[in-house]
């Protein structure tokens, strides 16, 4: 069992969880991603790792409540245990060899942007940073950013807060004004990690994306989260989940990625009457 | 006086049309009478064949001799004194290639049910006495093992006996491997495997899941920073393959590790389960392996009307089971025999709407000395079908190879053992499949067993 060691509501639908597991925390490193199972009955899911103390022996999470088990998850509270947290799975983020790259991050992608930034910055990369958001009200970690990078650069759709525009905006504005990158680093959803990888080919910039396929284990035993890339299949979870932006089928990506919709909508509805039902017993 | 019949003692199953929908055992087991019954037509050889035939050696004859005697609880002991698990390993051994391969009765008429009786006797204590077993006095020495297969769990099981701390570290977060994950609950009910893994944790071995070996601790750290004196590496052949034939991306389309684990570990054949399945109307197992015979019997029992087996060679060059052959045939599974798949078609939902074969004839002997399948040209067809599992067999992950220096592996992938299961690193061990490809359980066991006696050597110096 796992405790969470601490919970922070980062916006009306984004999560932070700090959760206790010494072995995870001692060998995470930016990239990386964990698999919880929050209990007996639930189903296994990958989430980036957002940030680690080995000391305190703590791994942090960010998630979006977007069905069953996350908001399972962020039904529980701080000093509440989950049954089953395992990592570090996947190879982390590359940050070797690098003088200057863009960390481009959208929506809750920026949980997982976030460590790589910090990572590169470490590193001595000089690092910029594009994140992305809908509007105001759904910005995460801002402060986190400016401190994990050299220049940031903070976009809404909607031009409510920031600069109005897409990441792809100041992207192409970027490049186009002449900075140079070793590599752009893209973490998001499939069409803005698509759009991102499209702003860079004709500027000839290599390009990382941060693929996010639907998993079962997560070591390698089950194909689950193959993904083509550059005409060769691939295992999301163990060659991955970073991988060349300008090779990678999005298309098939997004298609694989729903195959579970209908009845992950169906569940969602039965599992309300689970909520409530644990609900009821403790008021019992 | 020996009982002659011919033919084994019946053992009663569940009525095909009625298992196959649902996830309960299919054979439900030798009443005492029964055992007691076929106990009898064992000839007590002097020199007994069949434990020659068996890789853990169990003492056959003996062992039967008390069950037909009635005194169960004494033929488990002896079991039991050779083989760490034979609930599993009555159920789900290939008795037909091993022990029962050399039972003289077999020579005119069936052999003796060796399996079936191992199981009764397992079975009968687990229901009747289930002690745990004394935890032996500790020598102090640590030992891990990576893995909680069948050959990972009888190698704890053995070191532990000789008074070893013993520590299995498991990447899932279930112990017992291919028996949980991928063998169904209709051939061997989870519930057997996690009585074995607490017999263990009785005996002092500690489990540890979720602990990727390779990820969160290697090899190395293993010995430097954790004091373990040895390691078994019984981490199985896990990595699926896949045709990479067009269409192979689309939405219908898994390997059978994928759907066994999401039915068999996630449990999401049942309604409880948060764990997604594919619902399918029609569905074609390419491959003709026992992991093939457990997809399309899971498939059945999740509803689809129409399941096939599509196999590329003949039915005689199948490797599953002929059990297993004949449970899935009585449950409606249609066997489609000397027929490949080209390509895997998809309408515009991305989803998969059929498969295009060929079919095939048999050409002369290959490398691996089975006749190899030759297409027919012209013979395309295409098969109405909503869903395909690929069950095309597995390879050992790279995981542990890669982050272990100086662990040398075969072309294959399998770790490079001598004869005592010791690999090219010192006081690394290896053995079931990790060692030589997708085997069989018993086969993995006899190796965690011989891994454990030769663990058990080269630390006390004998």
């Amino acid at each position: 069992m796992y405790k969470i060691v601490r919970k922070k509501e980062l916006n009306s639908a984004v999560t932070l969880m700090e959760i206790e597991a010494p072995f995870v925390a001692r060998k995470a490193k930016a990239g990386q991603f964990i698999i919880f199972r929050v209990d007996d009955k639930s189903e296994r899911v990958p989430l980036t790792i957002a940030g680690y103390d080995r000391e305190k022996g703590t791994v942090s999470i960010i998630f979006q409540k977007v069905g069953l088990s996350t908001e399972l998850l962020g039904s529980l509270n701080e000093g509440d245990y989950i049954q089953d947290f395992v990592g570090p799975l996947g190879k982390p983020t590359d940050v070797e060899g690098k003088k200057r790259v863009c960390v481009v991050g959208g929506g809750v992608g920026c949980a997982i942007a976030y460590p790589s930034a910090k990572a590169f910055k470490e590193a001595g990369v000089e690092t910029d940073v594009i994140v992305g958001f809908r509007n105001k009200d759904i910005v995460i970690l801002e402060d986190e950013f400016k401190e994990a990078c050299d220049n940031l650069y903070l976009m809404t759709d909607d031009g409510s807060y920031g600069e109005h525009g897409f990441v792809t905006v100041k992207l192409q504005q970027l490049l186009e004004s002449g900075r140079q990158y070793d590599e752009v680093l893209a973490i998001g959803p499939i069409p803005m990690m698509k759009f991102v990888s499209k702003t860079t080919e004709p500027f000839g910039v290599k390009t990382i994306v941060s693929l996010n396929p639907i998993m079962v284990d997560g070591t390698g035993m089950c194909g689950g989260c193959r993904v083509t890339v550059g005409g060769e299949v691939k295992f999301a979870c163990v060659d991955g989940p970073d991988f060349d932006g300008h090779k990678v089928d999005y298309a098939e990506l997004m298609n694989r990625n729903t195959v579970y919709r209908e009845r992950e909508a169906e569940v969602r509805e039965s599992h309300k009457c689970r909520m409530q039902k644990m609900a009821e017993e403790l008021i019992k | 006086m020996a009982n002659m019949q011919m033919t084994k003692t019946p053992m009663p199953e569940q009525d095909p049309n009625v298992r196959n929908h649902n996830f309960k055992e299919v054979t439900l087991g030798y009443t005492p009478e029964m055992a007691m019954e076929e106990a009898k037509r064992c000839l007590h050889c002097k020199k007994p064949l069949c434990v020659g035939g068996c890789p853990v050696n169990i003492q056959i004859p003996d062992f039967i001799a008390k069950v037909a005697e009635g005194d169960f609880a004494a033929a488990y002991e002896i079991i039991t004194s050779t083989n760490a698990l034979p609930a599993l390993s009555g159920r789900v051994c290939p008795q037909e290639t091993q022990c029962e391969s050399k039972c003289v009765r077999g020579v005119k008429g069936e052999p003796v049910a060796i399996g079936r009786l191992e199981r009764f006797v397992a079975d009968w204590y687990r229901e009747n006495v289930n002690a745990m077993p004394q935890k032996p006095e500790s020598n102090g020495i640590k030992v891990a093992v990576v893995g909680s297969g069948p050959s990972g769990l009888t190698c704890a099981s053995e070191l532990a006996k000789k008074g070893y701390a013993v520590t299995i570290f498991e990447a899932l977060h279930t112990a017992g491997g291919v028996l949980v994950y991928g063998i169904p609950e209709f051939r061997l009910p989870k519930a057997i495997v996690a009585n074995e893994v607490e017999k263990l944790k009785a005996m002092g071995v500690e489990v540890m899941t979720n602990m990727v070996i390779g990820k969160v601790l290697s090899i190395d750290e293993l010995f430097d920073e954790m004091g373990f004196k040895a390691v078994f590496v019984g981490s199985g052949a896990g990595l699926p393959m896949f045709m990479h034939i067009p269409g192979e991306e689309l939405k219908g389309v898994c390997s059978a590790n994928e759907y066994l684990t999401r039915i068999n570990l996630m449990k999401a054949y049942k309604e409880e389960s948060d764990t997604p399945i594919l619902v399918s109307k029609a569905a074609a197992i390419v491959g003709g392996g026992n992991v093939a015979m457990d997809a399309a019997r899971c498939a059945k029992r999740m509803g689809a009307e129409k399941v096939y087996i599509v196999y590329r060679r003949g039915e005689a060059e199948m490797p599953a089971r002929l059990e297993e052959q004949h449970h899935a045939k009585e449950e409606g599974i249609e066997f489609m025999t000397l027929t490949n798949p080209v390509e895997i078609l998809g309408g515009e939902d991305g989803r998969v709407n059929g498969m295009k074969c060929i079919k095939m004839e048999l050409g002369e002997p290959d490398a691996s000395g089975r006749r190899r399948p030759i297409p027919i040209e012209g013979s395309e067809f295409v098969l109405d079908v909503d869903t395909v599992i690929m069950s095309l067999g597995t390879s050992p992950n790279p995981l542990i190879r890669s982050t272990t220096p100086g662990l040398e592996t075969n072309k294959k992938g399998g770790i490079i053992v001598d004869e005592n299961e010791m690999s090219t690193r010192e006081n690394v061990f290896a053995g079931g499949d990790a060692v030589t490809g997708a085997a069989t359980v018993i086969l993995a066991m006899g190796a965690g067993k011989k891994a454990a006696a030769a663990i058990d050597a080269k630390l006390q110096n004998k």
